[in-house]
């Protein structure tokens, strides 16, 4: 598959400008992601190793199985997965030149983000009249509750965050006549978002599974 | 090719006349706009950092007497500290001095002038992020200054803030200044992941045609491998500080064993990004170091790829170090064994980097001009606060002399007599391209001389106090009769801290003085060979005309035999440089 991508208007004819050996040389946004994605799963790896640290030396450590209840994150899961697959089929449609399929791929994994922390919210709700806290709950650490909020705060922060960029990606695409000119800008949503796919990943077997 | 860019230099021009003074000066996305703009952020704080520094030092000379001047703002105590204010002074003055004035000046203002005008590229790869950068700083910046402000004081418990101490309001008495230090630098990381996300992208991506990785001035490296630092640590202590913030304000308890959570994780998260930044605040300067040596020895620099290797091999190892700030903790011995190895092994490194310095000095035909006496004052600085590091890294030697004064002796040869050094001569070295005029050298000459001389009457004796058993952060030492008989050290270090406060004066007058009357600078005021001198003084919008420079060779090319003149510019062709017939 042939993704050239044409230098337009928009992009900035610095870039142009001859440089030598550009690791991305269509994109600095391209390595821009990768490295604030560096940086962001640092702060992720932070909060995951101060809860095994946490869970670790604790002795009255609640079952998280018996507590948290997998069935419904196991379909915000899924539900989770299909949205980058639907991102990825986002992409293929610009790739081949369709902007309108594109746009509604894009709006299905934005709404698939958009679901996913809607029944986040049930969730939290639900849970949090059983009794977990952010400071403590009646089964045992408080830590508990604690590192559950964080993580999985911190992470439908970034589910959330991701669905206001990729509803701007449905205006960005829009407003760009050549499939081509929007291409890179689709590809970069999309590391973003396979990310954050990733790290819920993590989240559901370090603190639902495990 | 060159048409398209030609083009785009000529509407760009056009656009930026339109610029009004607010995206002009204000929110500009000019790389060397922000650079002045963390400048300026930098040595503002520094001015405050300063005067708290003075208010610890007089309450350790004469304690608990009014400090000359503080009696309009401590009115009811008439001037005198109490040891809440203490706690809180020592706490502010290294906080603000860390993040807010070696930070910002060395990796925000000489990270955002150098890279793009050293690599040869227009501006760094996302302007607009790198404005945000600024401002988020400054923001930043106004809530930790807010912190003063507040019922309670600002945050007292050092500016390691260990817990439960930070963690629990009612062990300090603060509770917004606590609270304002958290969220400041929370806001502050965000900053420099923004910051570092630009460097990493315009070195890896903009460098001009034949300015391959290792034809890149060293302190293009050094700042490279900070930013690569800035991007793994300050995440760590984003989400360190965020927690203890939940810890205070929401009833968590990371850090509170009544809650089940543990304190000892607190000085894991914090060192373990605490030790990358050592080397975030050290390594431009040590850049600048490797800069400025050649170009007043009038040759090139001894061993570039060992230093550039060098400068990678310290930041690598800065990963596995930091349990060695936390020897006393409890640590297993064979663990604490195992950070003492890794920490002594960072001295190879360092050597290495000294002795290409030395090296590099060696048979050179040295001019002593201001930037240059401060750079070798960062190198000679920087020996004796590495040299006192394995003292502290030798576990059965620190459980003697840790939380001593011997620490802080050795965090200020690093950090200012590396790290502020380095800020210096790179002001005065850097200071023709950044504003177009040349600094007065007496008036720097007077700056440097008397800083030199009191900064080593100010640190130097906090060895001997050190291993005398002087504690650090104690409200009044003549309450120990133990240190009773070193007490005159301390009114000698005070004396000297006073000196180097007022030795800065002359600083402040020929920069503001410089920046309006100083002498127009040529383009090459010091016949130096990388990029940034190959562009106008101060370089325009976007730096270069029409065409960027295309590099020839590596950085530098000093007294090379043969040679007409005793410098080979990178950007200048070989053919053109037999002729002898250069402009200047």
């Amino acid at each position: 598959m042939d993704h050239t991508v044409t230098m337009t208007a928009h992009v900035e004819p610095a870039r142009v400008e001859p440089a030598e050996t550009p690791l991305t040389p269509t994109s600095w946004g391209k390595l821009g992601m990768w490295i604030f994605l560096a940086g962001d799963a640092v702060g992720f790896g932070v909060l995951l190793a101060a809860y095994g640290a946490a869970r670790a030396t604790s002795a009255d450590w609640p079952d998280p199985y018996q507590r948290l209840g997998i069935n419904l994150t196991a379909a915000m899961t899924f539900l989770l997965i299909c949205s980058s697959v639907t991102m990825v089929k986002a992409l293929e449609w610009l790739g081949r030149g369709d902007r309108a399929r594109c746009r509604r791929f894009l709006l299905f994994t934005a709404l698939g983000g958009a679901i996913f922390v809607s029944l986040q919210a049930y969730e939290w709700t639900h849970l949090v009249h059983s009794g977990l806290h952010i400071n403590g709950n009646p089964w045992g650490a408080a830590l508990f509750g604690t590192s559950f909020f964080i993580v999985t705060g911190f992470h439908g922060l970034h589910v959330s965050a991701g669905v206001i960029y990729l509803l701007s990606m449905i205006r960005y695409v829009g407003n760009r006549p050549e499939p081509a000119a929007s291409y890179n800008a689709v590809e970069i949503t999309g590391l973003y978002w396979h990310f954050v796919d990733l790290v819920w990943i993590m989240v559901f077997t370090f603190m639902y599974l495990i | 090719m060159s048409a398209v860019s030609a083009a785009y230099v000529d509407t760009e021009h056009a656009e930026h006349h339109e610029l009004g003074f607010l995206r002009t000066y204000v929110f500009s996305t000019d790389h060397k706009m922000i650079a002045r703009q963390f400048l300026f952020l930098g040595l503002f704080m520094m001015i405050l950092g300063g005067l708290l520094a003075l208010v610890i030092r007089w309450q350790l000379a004469w304690p608990e007497t009014a400090v000359p001047g503080l009696g309009w703002i401590l009115t009811e105590t008439e001037g005198i500290l109490e040891p809440s204010t203490y706690n809180m002074a020592f706490t502010m003055h290294a906080t603000i001095m860390i993040f807010f004035v070696v930070m910002p000046i060395l990796a925000g203002a000489f990270g955002n002038f150098l890279i793009p005008l050293m690599i040869g590229a227009r501006d760094m790869a996302f302007p607009f992020l790198n404005m945000l950068s600024f401002w988020v700083a400054a923001l930043a910046g106004v809530l930790m200054l807010a912190g003063f402000f507040v019922p309670g004081g600002h945050a007292a418990a050092g500016w390691t803030s260990y817990a439960p101490l930070s963690s629990v309001t009612e062990y300090t008495g603060v509770n917004w200044g606590q609270n304002l230090w958290c969220i400041s630098l929370f806001v502050l990381g965000i900053s420099s992941m923004m910051g570092a996300i630009n460097y990493i992208t315009t070195v890896v991506n903009m460098r001009a045609p034949g300015m391959t990785l290792f034809r890149m001035p060293l302190v293009v490296w050094s700042l490279f491998i900070t930013a690569i630092l800035l991007l793994l640590a300050l995440p760590v202590l984003t989400s360190g500080v965020a927690m203890l913030l939940f810890d205070r304000m929401l009833g968590t308890s990371w850090f509170r064993p009544s809650g089940g959570g543990e304190p000892l994780l607190w000085q894991h998260l914090f060192w373990y990004f605490g030790h990358p930044e050592v080397y975030i605040l050290i390594l431009p300067a040590m850049g600048i170091g490797s800069e400025i040596l050649p170009v007043f020895a009038r040759k090139p620099i001894f061993g570039y790829h060992a230093m550039a290797f060098s400068m990678i091999a310290i930041a690598f190892l800065s990963w596995i170090v930091y349990g060695h700030h936390m020897f006393v903790s409890g640590m297993n011995p064979t663990l604490g064994l195992s950070f003492m190895i890794t920490t002594m092994i960072i001295a190879v490194p360092s050597a290495i980097k000294t002795f290409n310095w030395l090296g590099t000095l060696w048979g050179g035909r040295i001019r002593f001009t201001v930037p240059m006496l401060n750079a070798l004052a960062f190198v000679s600085m920087f020996v004796i606060g590495g040299l006192s590091g394995i003292f502290m890294a030798s576990t059965p030697v620190d459980i003697f002399i840790q939380d001593t004064y011997f620490i802080v002796a050795h965090i200020h040869y690093v950090v200012f007599g590396g790290s502020i050094f380095g800020a210096f001569a790179a002001i005065y070295y850097w200071f023709p391209k950044m504003f177009g005029r040349m600094t007065n050298p007496a008036l720097g000459h007077l700056h440097f001389w008397p800083t030199f001389v009191f900064f080593n009457m100010t640190f130097f004796p906090m060895h001997i106090l050190g291993v005398g058993g002087h504690m650090r952060r104690i409200y009044n030492p003549t309450q120990y009769e133990m240190l009773q008989p070193l007490q005159w050290w301390n009114v000698l270090i005070t004396i000297g801290a006073i000196g180097l406060g007022l030795a800065q004066i002359p600083f402040v007058i020929n920069f503001f003085w410089s920046l309006f009357a100083g002498r127009k600078a040529p383009v090459n005021p010091w016949n130096a060979t990388t990029l940034e001198w190959s562009a106008p003084s101060p370089p325009p919008h976007l730096n270069w005309g029409p065409r960027l420079p295309t590099v020839h060779r590596g950085p530098y090319e000093y007294s090379v035999p043969g040679s007409s003149e005793d410098f080979l510019p990178q950007w200048e062709p070989s053919s053109a440089v037999p002729a002898g017939a250069r402009r200047h």
